[in-house]
């Protein structure tokens, strides 16, 4: 068996782990030199969200015109539906240990991969809230002379706002879980204080842990303020 | 221990090791290993492909687990819920935040309650279905018509009866959809497992003997999505058996 990273028991405490995110600690590996600490942890979550965020743009650029047009023409549902289903059996850790070994390290290669993971639900969320627009408004603005660019974008859109807002945090949090074992493929993320935890110590993978966790709960808290303001008025008091 | 900080941090050049360290298998399929520029060797794969079984079954295990110990909390969650509505949104709430936190960092979360291996990773990644398996099976739970109950209370049912002999099975396909879904997604987070020596397919894809070696990658990755659609089939083949009037519907 390979694998074993870790001995088997680890002394980390949460006081620990809180000490670690604010005071550099010393370390067994670095010759006196201290880890971990404030600056570390701002510098380390910086470059997490960064990458998070340009990956989630360019898979929403990418899969949101794709899934919007085919939602719209009704065409394609095997290709999206289908997508999303194997998008979700792709093993993220494969995923990015693959183009780390086949591409090479870097920024730009992980962003492809956490890319290449964010597309499958919003396209998939995209397509199908659009087919799952009332298709009385649809015919209303059809019959008030509407364009179909102006029907996809005026009234199929703004209904299915909920929908595809699902789809976009869903890949962010995936993007955003994902993204921590950056390190992996050249990109230091808050993950280097989980994969590389011989110079961090037990309460650096804690701290890790903690981050993350705050991280990912801090873009789905934001992911959903936003989609509150996108919603339209009308949705909202439907809904309660 | 030769620090995989050679690759991504200054500070962890503790061992340095030669590239070809990661490649080195054995003297007869050394030349496809040596060369970064293959991207599968079936020499290799040919001698080692007996080194899957372990780790897939480890993993396999792993995810029949979780998923069995997620299925009985979110059912009995959802059934719990369906009686109490009030309970319902708090439930979908909590169950939401815990699906938020990235598998990753839960399993570090864990460290200082259940330390390290296999009972962590379960925990965790049964937790993570949590949401799946209970948001859908509160939604076939609505969607039982109210026609139906009514007929059924109409019939002299009990309220239990009600629950086990209607609303149950009508909710079947969703809640066997959720379950679906939460064991496709957990054979792919189980790989993650490698992180807290919890075994697994991880284990191939990603040690200290192996870093970037594609062939190995290639092998388990495609293990782990073959066996997420071995579930996504016996799933849909248990969802069309337990939904008999469904194919009667249909054909």
């Amino acid at each position: 068996m390979t694998g074993a990273l870790l001995p088997p028991f680890l002394p980390a405490s949460i006081g620990g782990a809180i000490e670690f995110i604010f005071e550099p600690q010393s370390s067994n590996v670095t010759g006196g030199k201290k880890v971990g600490g404030f600056e570390t942890v701002i510098e380390l979550t910086l470059n997490q969200l960064e990458v998070t965020l340009f990956a989630l743009a360019l898979a929403t650029a990418i899969a949101l015109p794709i899934g919007l047009y085919l939602g719209h023409r009704g065409i394609g549902e095997v290709f999206a539906v289908g997508l999303g289903n194997v998008g979700r059996a792709v093993p993220e850790l494969a995923l990015i240990a693959l183009m780390a070994a086949v591409v090479g390290v870097g920024l730009l290669n992980l962003t492809i991969a956490l890319t290449i993971l964010g597309i499958p639900p919003i396209l998939t969320n995209a397509f199908v809230g659009i087919r799952q627009v009332d298709r009385a408004p649809v015919d209303a603005a059809q019959g008030m002379g509407m364009t179909e660019a102006e029907i996809l974008l005026k009234v199929e859109m703004p209904l299915a706002v909920p929908t595809l807002m699902a789809g976009i945090r869903s890949a962010a949090i995936a993007i955003v879980a994902t993204a921590t074992i950056g390190p992996i493929a050249g990109v230091l993320t808050l993950g280097d204080f989980i994969i590389n935890n011989n110079v961090y110590g037990a309460n650096g993978l804690l701290a890790g842990g903690i981050l993350v966790a705050l991280l990912a709960l801090s873009l789905e808290a934001a992911l959903a303020g936003i989609q509150r303001l996108l919603t339209s008025r009308g949705l909202q008091l439907s809904a309660t | 221990m030769p620090s995989l900080g050679a690759l991504a941090l200054p500070l962890a050049k503790v061992g340095e090791v030669s590239e070809g360290f990661f490649h080195e298998r054995n003297s007869e399929t050394l030349p496809c290993q040596a060369s970064s520029s293959h991207l599968f060797c079936f020499g290799w794969a040919k001698e080692n492909i007996d080194s899957f079984a372990t780790p897939t079954v480890q993993q396999l295990e792993l995810v029949l687990f979780s998923v069995l110990a997620g299925f009985v909390v979110a059912i009995a969650l959802a059934l719990l819920a369906h009686r109490r509505r009030w309970l319902q949104a708090p439930l979908l709430a909590i169950t939401g935040v815990i699906y938020t936190v990235p598998s990753i960092a839960f399993f570090f979360l864990l460290l200082p309650v259940t330390g390290l291996g296999r009972d962590t990773v379960i925990v965790a990644l049964s937790a993570y279905t949590l949401q799946i398996i209970y948001r859908n099976a509160i939604a076939g739970l609505a969607n039982v018509p109210a026609a139906t109950r009514d007929a059924a209370r109409g019939m002299g049912l009990t309220e239990r009866q009600i629950l086990w002999r209607v609303e149950l099975p009508l909710a079947t396909p969703e809640i066997v959809a959720g379950l679906r879904v939460a064991a496709v997604s957990t054979v792919a987070l189980a790989t993650f497992a490698v992180f807290v020596n919890g075994g697994g397919l991880g284990s191939k894809i990603y040690s200290q003997s192996n870093l970037t070696f594609p062939t190995s990658i290639i092998i388990a990755g495609g293990i782990a999505m073959l066996m997420a659609l071995a579930f996504h089939l016996a799933l849909v083949g248990i969802e069309r058996y337990t939904t008999p009037w469904r194919r009667v519907a249909a054909g």
